[in-house]
């Protein structure tokens, strides 16, 4: 079975925030929580790159491993996602994760943070997909209609690319080698281990 | 907190070396063909090892100093220090691209807190079992004179078991966040165990205030009586009379085992108010990473003091005769308070009462 990634070629990535606006669109985003952003470094210096940056679905993911209730769970194809009825909206797997994907609908003071919400690869929740509860908690589960991730489907430059990992990383070989560089996958170290490296 | 700070130190000191090992595999490869004709085959299940980026090709690194560096290698060079950026959405926090500190803080929770603190607490209960087994309840050694004397008085009552009953829930709720996964949530399942849980996580952040300020109102009622004195190295140096029968060693209204209890509540309340209130109000104080600080600090402190505690518990119920009606009914036997308080017994005796409302007058 594929072993579903994100990728985002750096050298690609013009900053439309296409991805950010498609995901809160499509999963009607609660307002406040990104799924998905864009973030800029060396912004208007030499070496200027744009990266796209949602939760990685790592293969050894520290929220899952520091959540006090177990209530993360990864699919068959290597989906991190979790149960937010089993949630306790604690703030452990925001202190964890390397990329700030975990995001909490309410400020959190005293402890009220509500359910965590992050990127689930458009795979939605535990629930039956596409119901209306599912919907409302975790968005739409377009994995389920046979479809990727709508942010890397509509990105205009193709930087961001979502799908079975050997594959998508094959693509972005053969850009690398085409154009004769590139400025690596961000996060793959991180999130794939040092193995992964591009 | 140094602790807290080894741990921290230890285990970015570990990052590194891990990251200085990659980067030099890293520098070891080959580099890059810029043509396509001479691209390496690359296994499909290797992933994308990928050759490192020829920037170069496009431009000198000279004419771009940060050109030279590949995003990978950034990648570590950042890797013990959060990459930040900029992004146009007003939550600034996100303009954080990779925090690399989490894994530090995920193998610090969940190895040596984890394993230590479960030494710790269980380690305590061993011993002081050990100890029941071997001494026994220690008895008053007189035997009770029917005549009571008061110990502590309504307030000083009120404000022990508003911070005890306060501390109790803390400390459960605290291990069940630590521990409930591999303890509570195979026993409950994981409907139950999120219900319990929710109520813990309020109960602790509510519950808190209690402590703080039971905190509070102890040092200011009882610090006078707990500044150490010579007494309490002639108490320590017979271990406080605990290990033998017919061994009292003098002490005023606090030995030095209840000045230690004391100060460790003292010092721990207030780190544990400290970092508590941290993690309280998320992102009032500092950012994630001083959130995993306090988070490592709070859940060290947590344990040690709840194994403190435990002791606490032991021999101020089973562990002696009346040591439970001081803070129950707030009398004690004379007999009893000759053998553990002799100098206070004398001043309270030796002097009119009023004088003595033990606490804030």
């Amino acid at each position: 079975m594929a072993r579903m990634k994100f990728l985002l070629d750096a050298e690609r990535c013009i900053e439309c925030n296409a991805c950010v606006t498609a995901c809160k669109n499509e999963h009607e985003v609660p307002w406040g929580i990104n799924r998905r952003r864009v973030v800029t470094l060396n912004d208007g210096k030499p070496g200027e790159r744009s990266i796209s940056m949602a939760c990685m679905h790592c293969t050894d993911a520290p929220c899952m491993a520091v959540c006090p209730v177990d209530c993360f769970y990864k699919t068959a194809e290597g989906v991190v996602l979790h149960s937010k009825d089993l949630c306790i909206g604690c703030g452990y797997c925001f202190y964890a994760c390397p990329f700030g994907a975990p995001q909490y609908p309410q400020a959190g003071n005293f402890g009220t943070r509500g359910k965590m919400d992050k990127c689930t690869f458009c795979a939605a929740g535990p629930e039956p997909s596409n119901t209306d509860a599912s919907f409302a908690k975790y968005g739409r589960n377009r994995i389920a209609e046979g479809k990727l991730p709508l942010c890397a489907e509509m990105c205009s430059t193709k930087a961001l690319l979502a799908g079975d990992g050997d594959v998508i990383a094959g693509i972005y070989r053969e850009r690398v080698t085409t154009r004769g560089y590139g400025s690596g996958a961000w996060g793959w170290a991180t999130a794939y281990g040092e193995g992964s490296r591009t | 907190m140094t602790l807290a700070t080894k741990i921290r130190t230890l285990a970015l000191v570990a990052c590194a070396l891990g990251f200085f090992v990659a980067g030099q595999s890293v520098a070891q490869t080959p580099p890059a063909p810029v043509n396509a004709t001479s691209t390496p085959p690359v296994s499909a299940t290797e992933g994308a090892r990928l050759m490192p980026p020829a920037v170069g090709a496009y431009q000198s690194p000279s004419q771009r100093p940060e050109a030279g560096l590949m995003a990978n290698d950034a990648e570590l060079l950042h890797a013990l220090t959060p990459t930040r950026g900029w992004v146009s959405i007003p939550d600034q926090k996100a303009a954080t691209l990779i925090q690399p500190a989490g894994r530090d803080w995920r193998q610090t929770v969940k190895g040596p807190i984890r394993v230590w603190g479960s030494w710790l607490i269980l380690g305590m209960c061993c011993l002081l079992i050990a100890f029941y087994l071997l001494r026994g309840k220690i008895m008053i050694d007189s035997g009770l004179s029917g005549r009571t004397i008061e110990r502590f008085n309504g307030t000083e009552r009120f404000v022990h078991w508003m911070t005890a009953g306060a501390f109790v829930v803390l400390a459960i709720s605290g291990l069940n966040i630590t521990y409930g996964r591999y303890l509570l949530l195979p026993l409950l399942g994981p409907d139950a165990f999120t219900s319990l849980s929710v109520l813990l996580k309020y109960a602790h952040n509510y519950l808190s205030f209690a402590f703080m300020l039971g905190v509070v109102l102890m040092f200011v009622m009882w610090v006078r009586h707990n500044i150490p004195s010579k007494l309490d190295l002639q108490w320590l140096a017979v271990g406080g009379g605990l290990f033998s029968k017919g061994v009292h060693p003098p002490a005023d209204k606090f030995n030095a085992g209840q000045k230690l209890i004391f100060w460790s509540v003292i010092v721990g309340g207030a780190t544990l108010s400290f970092t508590g209130i941290w993690l309280l109000f998320p992102f009032q104080f500092g950012d994630v990473s001083s959130m995993q600080l306090m988070q490592v600090i709070h859940a060290i402190v947590g344990l040690v003091l709840t194994a403190i505690v435990i002791a606490h518990i032991y021999i101020g119920s089973l562990g002696m005769e009346q040591a439970f009606d001081a803070m129950g009914t707030g009398q004690v036997d004379e007999n009893w308070a000759k053998e553990h308080h002799g100098v206070w017994l004398a001043k309270v005796k030796g002097q009119a009462m009023p004088a003595y409302k033990m606490g804030h007058d």
